[in-house]
């Protein structure tokens, strides 16, 4: 009997234009799987899609919203492409979000009576330090106590959601709201400033593009950068070059909680202006999959992010045209997920044919 | 305020109900976890659970058919897991992360009719007996059959995993899959079983909220439950029977929530509420710095990516 063997192995020298191709495919078998369920569900799969990736950005309109959404997401996804690169896993993004959100929001309250030009940059820098700060509760206790970095920051995420929850309900929330669960409105210079008149899109743009740079900067022009790709790509390596591992996590930690801490409130200061229960629909979490769709690299993520941003928007389309519920937006978000992560094993292995073998028995 | 034996009884009773999905759920994640497999999905193959059970009740008008289709459709979504996971290589953690966002999806697209519809009646055993015995009938009797499945389930799976050959086995693989597959064990069957095992669990957990617990579908219902049973499995490091006390513990907290409003008692709720995380953090750093109890205890190969070159 004669078999064909087959041999799986690691490819050493991925193509870098593959390498940034993949997303795209990875978008178009979402846009047919995203068809394919429209058409079981009984939609026009075509005008489902246009519906969904169209019409939600063919107005000035709809493209303000496309930024003010995707604002949030590529500044989270930027934090998180540091953790990742020197693979530690934080998914607790959502989290430092709120808790950046609530110190954020807490300076801004007790500014609520206050003008002037430095109330702005107060809030925005202590929610960055907020978010920083939750962050580094994984970091310090996978450092000192290696605990697992994935639980903890997944399990802060609900500690903040209460949190939250708590201070609006109870000692923050609005003296003459009607017990409704929410703060008193931030004051106008606590606010960000609103780019076009009669658009959302607000200044905390600018705060993500400068943030995009800077990391470029840190990831591929400085000392810290090779360090935090060499630990991603061998922790070995990086122990026999001797680099401070621990101190290491803690930075990445620290800038992606700050990322986010600035995220969130850049949205409390922005599209919401007071603090509520659901200052997030879970960017945090959407932000993960930014990161990964644009390859951990900050022009990817900025292109991600305007992807992800749209599935967002289209959700918010499609529930009014076709009535499909807003939750739509995720099986989208899913499959992209889904289809990057698979298509990434052609792009690692390659399967080589060694001919045919006798079998002998 | 007056407690009579009685109404501690129905509380215990009640406490019990609300802790069998996290049971459920986090038995099933269990065994995933101790072959080496970290899948995050959970939350997603509950809600996924719920839906298709609710739905197949109100279609099919049968509920046996309905708990095997939440269970059927929690495993075809661990398939997507194992498919990408252990054919395809790609990392536990994104992966398990796009298979509960991709599940709320769906379970909202699916679940679009159903909104609104009531649930039936599911079957209670021993109503007799729960009546007519004080205290410990509406702790031992007057429940579903799911629940008292959920209740033996971590007693099973303790003895599964240390007593049988299959389960020797499994903690092999999640020990150290290399040292397996050199003693001939096929890694990836191990891994495939025990992921699609866990899907189903999780399928169960999702229809016993939405047919018995409360029998309607409502979107998101699970309510990060699935995110609480991946806490429960370390927080019971993963031992099947802590995992049981650990789901009574959370089930508690969530009933006494409840009660602790009505009475009037001035601790915040949000702060009940956060309490099972914050004790899973804290058993995580007490079980995590001494490095010899978490060899002892974590599956060490716990979301590593394990190929062979063939």
């Amino acid at each position: 009997m004669e078999v064909q063997l087959i041999k799986i192995e690691k490819r050493n020298d991925v193509s870098r234009s593959i390498y940034f191709l993949t997303p795209v495919l990875a978008i178009f078998l979402t846009l047919f799987g995203g068809g394919i369920i429209f058409y079981i569900l009984g939609f026009n799969p075509i005008e489902a899609l246009k519906f969904f990736f169209i019409t939600p950005i063919s107005d000035l309109y709809g493209l303000s919203e496309l930024l003010v959404k995707a604002t949030p997401l590529c500044l989270i996804a930027i934090g998180l492409s540091f953790c990742f690169k020197s693979n530690n896993w934080n998914i607790g993004a959502e989290g430092q979000l709120i808790f950046g959100g609530i110190v954020g929001g807490g300076v801004a309250l007790l500014f609520y009576n206050h003008d002037g030009f430095y109330v702005l940059p107060v809030i925005i820098l202590s929610g960055a330090i907020g978010g920083m700060l939750f962050a580094m509760i994984p970091a310090i206790l996978k450092t000192y106590f290696n605990t697992n970095e994935i639980l903890v920051s997944l399990m802060l995420v609900y500690v903040a959601k209460l949190l939250l929850d708590y201070l609006v309900v109870g000692p923050w929330s609005n003296p003459e709201g009607f017990n409704f669960p929410e703060t008193r409105q931030f004051s106008e210079s606590a606010r960000m400033p609103i780019l076009f008149e009669g658009l959302r899109i607000h200044a905390g743009i600018f705060i993500t593009l400068i943030t995009v740079f800077l990391s470029w900067l840190i990831l591929y022009k400085t000392y810290l950068g090779f360090q935090i790709k060499v630990s991603g790509l061998s922790l070995k390596t990086a122990k026999y070059a001797g680099y401070k591992g621990k101190t290491m996590i803690i930075i990445v930690f620290m800038i992606s909680g700050a990322c986010a801490g600035l995220a969130g409130v850049g949205e409390i200061t922005g599209p919401i202006g007071q603090l509520h229960r659901n200052i997030s629909p879970d960017y945090g979490f959407t932000a993960i999959i930014v990161a990964f769709l644009g390859r951990l690299n900050p022009v990817g993520i900025i292109f991600a992010s305007l992807i992800v941003a749209l599935t967002y928007l289209g959700a918010e389309t499609a529930q009014i045209f076709l009535q499909v519920p807003k939750y739509t937006g995720q099986v989208f978000q899913g499959m992209i997920l889904f289809f990057l992560l698979g298509s990434d094993y052609l792009l690692f292995f390659k399967i080589k044919f060694l001919g045919l073998k006798k079998n002998e028995l | 305020m007056s407690f009579d034996l009685n109404f501690i009884g129905i509380l215990i009773g009640a406490i019990m109900a609300s802790s069998v999905p996290l049971i459920l759920a986090a038995s099933g994640e269990l065994i995933t976890e101790r072959s080496g497999v970290l899948n995050l999905g959970v939350e997603g193959m509950m809600i996924i659970g719920a839906i298709s059970g609710f739905a197949l009740m109100v279609v099919t008008d049968n509920l046996f058919f309905a708990v095997i289709g939440s269970m059927l459709s929690g495993l075809i979504l661990s398939l997507i897991f194992g498919l990408l996971t252990q054919s395809l290589l790609t990392n536990h953690v994104a992966t398990g992360l796009a298979l509960t966002i991709f599940g709320i999806g769906m379970s909202a697209m699916i679940g679009k009719n159903f909104v609104g519809i009531p649930g039936k009646e599911f079957p209670l055993l021993f109503l007799n007996l729960k009546e007519s015995t004080p205290f410990l009938g509406p702790i031992f009797f007057g429940h579903s059959i799911i629940l008292y499945f959920a209740f033996g389930l971590p007693f099973l799976t303790n003895y599964f995993l240390k007593k049988t050959k299959t389960g020797l086995i499994i903690r092999a693989v999640g020990d150290s899959p290399s040292s397996a597959s050199n003693q001939g064990i096929n890694v990836k069957l191990v891994r495939y079983s025990c992921i699609l095992y866990g899907g189903a669990m999780c399928g169960l957990a999702g229809a016993y909220l939405s047919l018995i617990y409360t029998p309607q579908w409502i979107e998101n219902m699970t309510g990060g439950r699935g995110w609480i049973a991946l806490a429960l499995v370390v927080f019971a490091t993963w031992s099947p029977i802590k995992v049981l006390i650990g789901a009574l513990i959370f089930g508690g907290i969530t009933i006494s929530q409840l009660h602790m409003q009505a009475v009037g008692l001035r601790i915040p709720v949000q702060l009940l509420s956060a309490l099972p995380y914050i004790m899973t953090i804290i058993v995580l750093v007490v079980i995590s710095r001494d490095s010899r109890k978490i060899k002892l205890n974590t599956p060490t190969s716990l979301g590593q990516i394990f190929y062979k070159e063939k």
